[in-house]
């Protein structure tokens, strides 16, 4: 019989309720969403896509980048010296390269064993026999330690080989792998700002599902605060719905990203054994995959905090 | 339980709804209020549950003044009544059961607790085999009852009621009057808005008649030292 006696006891403590009415919410608030799957999946596809696009150009740009490594590692500067320099000279700074910082391996190629085999590799090797002396120089190739953070150190040390006095010229052939870091940079910048678009574009999609969730669902919220619902009581329902658009947009990005790197990845192995290289493409790493679902959820119960935010003051009972 | 004191309201535009309205509904008194439309009565249960706020005089619903309670208590406060509607005001897209265990869910009671709740309620209004009917199934004087049941489910000290016979036949009228009779007879303080004159002569409770917004006729005791218009 009615009397408000004795409800204390059936609540359990006020930290119990709290926690059995966010439990509750939340089962409740994915059960509302598979009640109504079409529209559910809709949103969900929308959050996916805008999230797979810049996901799936970064995991692009990684492999790129990686690819500039490894040309990185096969970077030589061939060193020409001055035709003057004797044998000894030459031996003498092929020593004194050894002892730079930046240096991973210098090899000198004696200017007679060159010509040797330039004349037997050409099938000019009458014509050399005519030649009063040997027209080719000492060369040393250096093999500079590569760090791909600093793809400035190989231009230092160019310089420093330049300005060396037996050293007629210093050439690095790979000044293309500077470009495509500096390519890179540009990409991974512009992929930053289509990300920060399109993560504004998720935020209001999840924001106006929610804003026309709280619309169809006047009637209950006005029931809701009769009865003695708090706010946060008549918000929670909406922010955890926000919260399973996020987790679900998260996980269908990564797997969108997912099967569309490995379709790309087969026609990339081919290519690349084309060029002798068993190169793959890497798809999402752990970390990576975690932050973008993280994102995906961040941006979910953001978007719902917003439309909670704004619209559901508006309604009152009367 | 409440104590009008001059309470006036006056509506944005300038319509005074209520001039100076005072009484007192002592704890565990069962009255009606009538008059005619227009009159003020739902005003009146507007500024018990707080949907208005009184624009002079106090208002104290079990003690707390009404007047200057925060926003933020007023959940807290509706917790303690149970207000039932004209229109029902049911939730058409859940089963009956759901409806009836809304204010328990709200106020945080566990799972088995609610079950036991919610079928004692139904019981008490006759509908423990609808528990699972979706409300559209029932007849008008079912709905009325189910939204009585979600009212006292949660045990509530004081219940409002605005018109709750006004769309049903007179026999189901006295049916869901003498439920609320019921209900008062364990203590619970009942106030109904009701110009249904002819049953209200036969319930044999005190009246309390609106008219343009002033009290007209007060037919509760004075003992409790009110001062009354």
């Amino acid at each position: 019989m009615p009397r408000a006696d004795g409800n204390h006891l059936a609540k359990g403590s006020p930290v119990q309720a709290w926690a059995i009415n966010h439990a509750r919410t939340l089962i409740a608030s994915l059960g509302t969403l598979t009640r109504q799957p079409a529209s559910s999946l809709m949103t969900i596809a929308v959050i996916a896509i805008a999230l797979a696009l810049p996901s799936g150009l970064l995991v692009l740009l990684n492999n790129a980048s990686q690819i500039s490594v490894d040309l990185d590692n096969n970077a030589q500067i061939s060193v020409f010296l001055k035709a003057s320099t004797s044998e000894k000279q030459a031996k003498s700074l092929v020593k004194k390269l050894r002892l730079y910082e930046d240096i991973e391996q210098v090899t000198m190629i004696n200017k007679d064993k060159a010509l040797l085999e330039f004349s037997k590799i050409s099938g000019f090797g009458d014509a050399i026999e005519a030649l009063d002396s040997n027209p080719l120089p000492h060369v040393i190739t250096v093999q500079p330690k590569v760090d791909p953070t600093r793809p400035d150190r190989i231009q230092h040390l160019l310089k420093q080989l330049n300005k060396l006095k037996q050293v007629e010229l210093a050439q690095l052939d790979l000044q293309w792998v500077k470009r495509l870091f500096a390519m890179i940079e540009i990409a991974q910048r512009g992929i930053w700002v289509i990300a920060s678009l399109l993560g504004v574009a998720v935020l209001l999609v999840v924001g106006n599902t929610i804003r026309l969730d709280i619309q169809n669902r006047r009637e209950e919220i006005e029931v809701t605060k009769l009865i003695g619902g708090t706010d946060a009581f008549i918000r929670r329902p909406f922010l955890y719905t926000g919260l399973w658009y996020g987790i679900g947009g998260g996980l269908c990005a990564w797997l969108l990203t997912t099967i569309s790197i490995g379709l790309l990845d087969d026609s990339v192995a081919q290519l690349a054994s084309l060029y002798n290289s068993s190169f793959r493409l890497d798809g999402l790493s752990f970390t990576e995959t975690m932050s973008l679902i993280g994102f995906s959820c961040f941006l979910g119960l953001g978007g719902s905090w917003i439309a909670v935010g704004r619209h559901l003051s508006e309604i009152e009972p009367s | 339980m409440i104590r009008f004191d001059n309470v006036s309201k006056r509506y944005p535009g300038g319509h005074e709804a209520l001039s100076n309205v005072s009484f007192h509904l002592p704890r565990g008194e069962m009255a009606y209020l009538t008059g005619h439309s227009g009159a003020g009565k739902s005003t009146l249960l507007k500024l018990i549950a707080l949907i208005e706020r009184p624009s002079r005089g106090n208002l104290l619903l079990d003690g707390v003044n009404l007047s200057s309670v925060s926003n933020s208590k007023i959940p807290y406060i509706r917790r303690n009544i149970g207000i039932i509607f004209q229109n029902h005001h049911l939730l058409y897209d859940r089963s009956v059961f759901d409806n009836v265990a809304l204010p328990l869910i709200i106020a945080g009671f566990q799972h088995r607790e609610i079950g036991k709740r919610v079928r004692a309620a139904l019981d008490q209004v006759g509908l423990l085999n609808k528990e699972k009917a979706q409300p559209i199934t029932l007849s008008g004087g079912e709905q009325q009852r189910v939204g009585i049941a979600r009212a006292i489910v949660h045990k509530p000290s004081l219940l409002l009621a605005d018109e709750p016979t006004g769309n049903l036949d007179p026999e189901l009228s006295r049916e869901i009057m003498e439920l609320f009779a019921r209900f008062n007879q364990v203590g619970v303080s009942v106030l109904i808005a009701s110009h249904d004159l002819d049953l209200i002569k036969q319930m044999g409770n005190p009246v309390i008649s609106l008219n343009k917004g002033a009290l007209e006729h007060n037919g509760l005791p004075t003992a409790h030292g009110t001062e009354h218009a």
